[in-house]
């Protein structure tokens, strides 16, 4: 009963961090806006300042929930994918799941230009380029599958899929020779992630995707359980392997996909996040990992965000490029405190 | 206590089918697994052992032939009505988790619990019994890898319990252990299957230690698959057929096997 006193504690504390780097994230920025009133123009009273209310209602608040969306979904599809192929290293991005998704996006960006016009805008629309981007993330994510199950061994795995990765981005870059500069400057953006580009509408799509994907995941908590202990143990407690390897899946090309189709490839968070999960609630009961997994997941790409538009900068940095820069030391200084990962 | 029959085979043939062949086992197999007993499964090495515990447990089809498992097929058992007549105790190893010895136990529980796979009241009971009958309460707030293999393979016998099955399959318990702990598992065995009448089946190699402590066993050699007591298997010569080595010589009155 100690350990749930304990995890009632840290998520009170979670949740509450939350709440602070949302408000920061907010606040902080090329202009500042002091927290009061932030917290006015989010509970409906009108801001001193016009422009204040404006940029937070048009740029602050749709790019925060963005940030929160994507911290969570890439978080949590790195969890089923640690857990479905029993490997510690595993991720959206090391699979190459995100590269599937560039491919897919690639396809549809540079590949639109032979279509004809009706055709290529249909392809082009966010819907478009989602189904393109989770496709791409679904089929690497299948082939992993069939080569995992031939392979046991977790480190050929993580080296099928760098091989994934770097096949797709090969293909990617042999498209890009033969696009228009257009096409390839709309990619090139693309492929830094931005967090800042979404409309309202957007939101609600990826929202709607995301959301989705989660309920997935929910259902497959006991499964996932189950797999802790190994294919062959799960099936004797009457699990469904191939049923729930599915659902699994199609929550992480759902979540992966959808989310590398409106901010680009990020890395290191669906790797980093459930692993800082597991160290901080010293477990590895799903249900419980889900909601940490969320929380921190959010937490962390918010403050990622807050980085990328650091105050005093004149311009937003790649956010790529952050979360690679904290996440990558994060992994690093698990691995080495435990000398190995859970 | 009565016993009851809990898995039986007849006429079972065992082995493979690859593309161009059959590859046949061992055929006419006929095995009687009853409640209450502990019975092992004795074989060469690549005799067959894990093909027949795979065709036992429904994992791998038989070439020809039927397990009967508390009289019904058990090809038409769904996976979830299968997990709750019989659970298995395998070599692998687990994959790496922060599981807890008690929360590796409570996953036997799998079958009974709801979606999200909470513990009932009646859940922490029975994952508590097993713990207890176990003996590995010192072991409950442990991480499964801080235990030795041992212990680990207690907990793993633990764990099959609270699945509660009639039957439990064991694969090569004892493999890696030292005397001390291939003794105090075997025991434990054969208490679990005198206090909670249930049927056990296990494959070893430790085959002085299985003959003092089954009460059935079931021999694989390359010619037939017998299935009798101890002592009756000893008097029909049947482990001088077990190794085809001249070296390698079965004595009666000790029970064991002396090295020429």
């Amino acid at each position: 009963m100690k350990s749930k006193n304990r995890n009632t504690f840290l998520f009170s504390a979670l949740l509450l961090l939350l709440l602070l780097t949302l408000a920061l994230n907010i606040s902080l920025g090329q202009v500042n806006i002091p927290l009061k009133e932030v917290f006015k123009s989010l509970t409906g009273l009108s801001s001193s300042k016009e422009t204040w209310e404006y940029i937070i209602v048009n740029f602050r608040l749709p790019k925060a929930i963005t940030a929160i969306l994507v911290g969570i979904g890439l978080s949590i599809s790195g969890l089923l994918m640690q857990t479905l192929f029993r490997n510690p290293l595993a991720g959206p991005y090391v699979l190459g799941l995100s590269s599937g998704s560039s491919l897919g996006v690639a396809l549809a960006i540079l590949g639109a230009g032979f279509l004809p016009d009706f055709l290529s805008s249909i392809v082009l629309s966010s819907y478009g380029i989602i189904l393109a981007s989770c496709l791409g993330s679904f089929l690497v994510l299948l082939l992993i599958l069939i080569v995992s199950v031939k392979i046991r061994d977790t480190a050929t795995i993580l080296i099928v899929g760098l091989m994934f990765s770097s096949f797709t981005g090969s293909i990617v870059s042999v498209l890009t020779y033969f696009s228009s500069a257009e096409q390839l400057q709309k990619f090139t953006f693309w492929n830094m992630g931005n967090l800042g580009n979404l409309s309202w509408q957007n939101i609600l799509i990826l929202t709607i995707v995301v959301v989705l994907g989660l309920l997935l995941s929910l259902v497959s908590v006991k499964s996932l359980d189950a797999l802790l202990l190994g294919e062959n143990y799960a099936k004797s407690m009457g699990l469904n392997i191939k049923k729930s390897r599915y659902i699994i899946i199609i929550a992480t090309s759902l979540l992966a996909g959808s989310i590398t189709a409106f901010a680009g490839p990020i890395a290191f968070i669906g790797l980093a996040v459930p692993h800082l999960a597991k160290l901080i609630f010293q477990t590895s009961n799903h249900k419980i990992l889900f909601w940490s997994t969320i929380l921190i997941g959010a937490i962390l790409m918010l403050f990622c965000d807050m980085i990328s538009q650091m105050p005093g900068l004149e311009f937003t940095l790649p956010i790529n490029a952050i979360t690679s820069i904290i996440g990558a030391p994060i992994v690093i200084w698990l691995i080495v405190r435990k000398r190995s990962l859970v | 206590m009565n016993t009851k029959n809990i898995l039986s085979t007849s006429n079972l043939s065992i082995g493979y089918t690859t593309k161009r062949e059959k590859n046949c086992i061992a055929q006419n197999v006929n095995l009687n697994l009853e409640s209450g007993k502990l019975i092992s499964l004795i074989g060469a090495n690549g005799i067959g052992k894990s093909t027949l515990l795979r065709t036992l447990t429904g994992i791998q089809k038989p070439l020809s032939g039927t397990v009967f498992l508390n009289e019904k097929d058990i090809k038409s058992y769904k996976p979830l009505a299968l997990a709750k007549q019989l659970s298995l105790v395998l070599t692998e190893k687990l994959p790496p988790s922060n599981l807890t010895v008690f929360e590796l136990v409570a996953l036997g529980r799998q079958p009974y619990t709801n979606w999200v796979g909470e513990l009932s009241n009646e859940d922490v009971i029975k994952v508590s019994e097993a713990i207890n009958l176990t003996q590995i309460i010192h072991l409950a707030n442990k991480k499964h890898y801080e235990i030795s293999d041992g212990q680990l393979q207690k907990v793993l016998i633990a764990r099959a319990l609270t699945q509660d099955t009639p039957l439990i399959i064991l694969d090569e318990p004892t493999t890696h252990l030292d005397l001390l702990h291939k003794v105090s598992v075997f025991k434990l065995l054969k208490k679990l299957s005198q206090e909670t009448n249930k049927c056990i089946l296990f494959s070893t190699h430790d085959i002085d230690l299985a003959i003092q402590l089954s009460d059935e066993m079931i021999i694989m050699t390359p010619e037939t698959v017998v299935q009798d007591q101890p002592c009756n298997l000893i008097s029909k010569g049947i482990f001088n057929t077990l190794f085809h080595d001249e070296n390698i010589i079965f004595d009666d009155k000790k029970g064991k096997f002396i090295i020429q």
